[in-house]
């Protein structure tokens, strides 16, 4: 019987080392730089761009093991002030008490802005009326008094039609920085709705009800443009201005166009292939593929920006 | 006392029953087809959406962020890993204790609250046990590492064993981080409660009169149990075994609470071929100690991708994971038709 049960685990084994088969025969054949693993978590908003630079660097640089894991910005943090993970992607900036949290491990942090996000206010495709909201009817829809339920309680020329709402969930960033800077406060928002921490819940929420309202990161409106209209948005008093490429990085998409960050752990710093991971999430390569993860990269100025930053970091921890 | 009315009522009382007897069997037909029926459309669905994009690239490549190009590789090694060190920690430890509660221990009120806790235990929901490996396994209480308590109390911080250049870490890192190993720890601990109920009431369904001819015969206590009870209890415990395995295997929520990556383009300890074990034999030390993601987790990020594509990626990982459990399930399978064969009363 003691046999079976070996004869059990031994044939798991078997298997699991057959399927490798071909897929990646040379395993032997290490590039400098083998061992070495540089772990990063957080945001789900950022964890698209992070996956593809960590594809190409994997590819590039055989041995070299860069997981991601996406526990959202503030579980990501959790983990990054305990030292645990290297590298935190996060859609809002670090909070104070997240900040008081590295200082009593002893973590000093490298801030980094690697994409610019347009948070982007959707409506159901057939909805034919919410072309444009104000920032002021989006407030008045989501505080946290809200007795708003009809739409035309938001605009008197709306239908008298119930709105559907739906949103991420209390976890995420983007939730954090909606509510910043259209309730005022962080956190500060209407609890009746329908949460979730998966976008593509709120997309499959908002295309299935013609009356429906939410918000989410612009790539999974770009992924999900057939079934889904954007709002266009006007601060101030100012003009309506769509969420588009060009209007998130010059920034007239305004307030919702936001920074996406990686926040680094200065003491990895040391490491070389972290430096040259980094340098290559803030390269050409980069910033195509931040394009291609259906955000918007920076400028180039900003680009020039955030390269000296990290080159001020590594000359300030290898200077020690 | 009611006896000239008898007559007439009883066969009233069959016809009826007659027909109870019929509504109750279609009941019961119902109840079985309508699950089965769900599960053939479940199955039916995923498997068309699989069709296409189950390929032999699919299954020998790792994750990527192109719906085309992804596979599953790193989430099948990982899986059969955390399942192989999972069976090797739950079944000899579930069994002992099994035997120990049935054969051995006395009834007093300790046992008493050990059996009664087993069942709760039992009932408790997985990521609860998540927060147990997260603080036990993970983190070790904080016991370890440069700023441990026990550097701090001792002076010496101890980091691992096994230095390896190859790996650039230690084979065995203190504490575990996120690894296998943790991973299989926790799943050990939600299993286990499971492993030792079924087998307590395999071995109570071994009759006395058994343990009472091998005593009788001249056998000690351990002979009786080696030899005679726990060969008559093997297909129930199996089947105790198998039900928590296959739920082992599609356990998400605690492994993603330990920290379990969602990205991983690596095997466990890189040990992706035969020949690499060859050139780097210490790699068998090193997967269970290195970072990992399973299928379950896979299959829960693909479905929240934003590319529509991902879809059907996820649906493939899905018949891999059923393919899996189903190949493990008919071992077991065959294994308990296997031992039962020899039982002759």
């Amino acid at each position: 019987m003691v046999r079976m049960f070996t004869v059990l685990v031994c044939a798991c084994t078997l298997v699991a080392m057959g399927c490798g088969g071909s897929g990646s025969g040379e395993g032997g054949s290490q590039t400098s730089g083998a061992g070495s693993e540089i772990i990063i978590d957080g945001s789900s908003t950022v964890a698209p761009v992070s996956v593809a630079v960590s594809e190409e660097f994997s590819i590039a640089h055989r041995g070299v093991r860069v997981p991601v894991g996406t526990s959202g910005t503030g579980g990501g943090f959790k983990k990054f002030v305990q030292g645990e993970t290297d590298i935190n992607d996060a859609s809002r900036p670090i909070k104070e008490s997240e900040i008081e949290l590295c200082k009593e491990n002893g973590i000093e942090f490298l801030e980094l802005t690697v994409a610019i996000d347009g948070l982007t206010v959707v409506v159901n495709s057939e909805n034919d009326f919410c072309k444009d909201l104000t920032v002021e009817e989006l407030k008045k829809i989501w505080e946290p008094e809200s007795k708003i339920t009809k739409w035309n309680e938001v605009r008197s020329d709306f239908p008298e039609e119930i709105i559907k709402l739906f949103a991420p969930d209390t976890d995420s960033g983007t939730f954090a920085y909606f509510t910043e800077v259209v309730c005022g406060e962080e956190g500060a928002s209407r609890s009746d709705y329908q949460q979730s921490a998966d976008d593509n819940f709120l997309v499959t929420g908002v295309s299935g009800d013609k009356y429906a309202l939410g918000y989410f990161g612009y790539a999974y409106y770009i992924e999900n443009e057939g079934a889904l209209g954007a709002v266009a948005i006007a601060d101030n008093g100012g003009e309506p201005v769509s969420p588009n490429p060009e209007t998130i990085e010059d920034g007239t998409y305004t307030p919702l166009s936001r920074p996406l960050f990686l926040y680094v752990n200065k003491a990895k710093l040391k490491d070389a292939t972290m430096v040259e991971f980094l340098q290559f999430y803030l390269s050409d390569e980069g910033k195509d593929l931040v394009k291609e993860s259906g955000y918007v990269p920076l400028s180039d100025k900003q680009y020039e920006e955030q390269r000296a930053k990290l080159e001020a970091a590594v000359a300030e921890v290898s200077g020690e | 006392m009611s006896g000239p009315e008898q007559p007439t009522s009883t066969p009233k009382l069959r016809a009826s029953g007659k027909k109870d007897s019929w509504f109750f069997a279609f009941i019961c037909w119902l109840a079985t087809w309508s699950s089965v029926v769900v599960l053939i459309v479940l199955l039916g669905a995923v498997t068309y959406q699989a069709v296409g994009w189950l390929d032999w690239q699919f299954l020998t490549s790792f994750d990527s962020r192109r719906p085309e190009k992804a596979g599953i590789l790193s989430g099948i090694l990982g899986t059969l890993w955390l399942i192989g060190l999972t069976s090797l920690f739950s079944v000899p430890i579930g069994i002992g204790a099994a035997i120990y509660l049935e054969e051995y221990a006395p009834d007093t009120f300790l046992t008493r609250i050990i059996r009664t806790n087993l069942a709760n235990l039992a009932g408790v929901p997985s990521i609860v046990y998540g927060i147990l490996g997260l603080t036990a396994f993970v983190r070790m209480f904080g016991l370890f590492g440069q700023e441990g308590y026990l550097s701090r109390a001792l002076g010496v911080s101890i980091e691992g064993f096994f230095w390896s250049d190859h790996y650039n870490g230690y084979l065995i890192p203190l504490p575990f981080g996120r690894v296998v190993m943790a991973g299989a720890m926790t799943l050990t601990l939600l299993i286990l409660p499971v492993i030792i109920i079924a087998s307590q009431e395999a071995l109570r369904a071994v009759p006395p009169s058994i343990r009472h001819a091998s005593l009788a015969l001249g056998a000690t206590r351990w002979q009786t149990i080696w030899f005679q009870v726990l060969p008559a209890s093997i297909p129930g415990i199996m089947t105790g075994v198998i039900l928590s395995i296959s739920r082992a295997i599609g356990e998400t929520a605690p492994l993603v609470m330990l920290g379990a990556m969602t990205f991983v383009y690596f095997a466990p300890g890189d040990v992706d071929s035969l020949g690499y074990l060859a050139e780097h034999p210490e790699g068998l030390v090193k997967a269970p100690f290195d970072t990992f993601t399973a299928i379950p987790i896979q299959i829960f990020n693909w479905v929240r991708q934003a590319k529509a594509e991902f879809k059907n990626v996820a649906a493939a990982g899905i018949v891999v994971l059923l393919f899996i459990l189903l190949l493990l399930n008919a071992v077991a399978v065959y294994l308990r038709y296997r031992s039962s064969r020899h039982l002759h009363w």
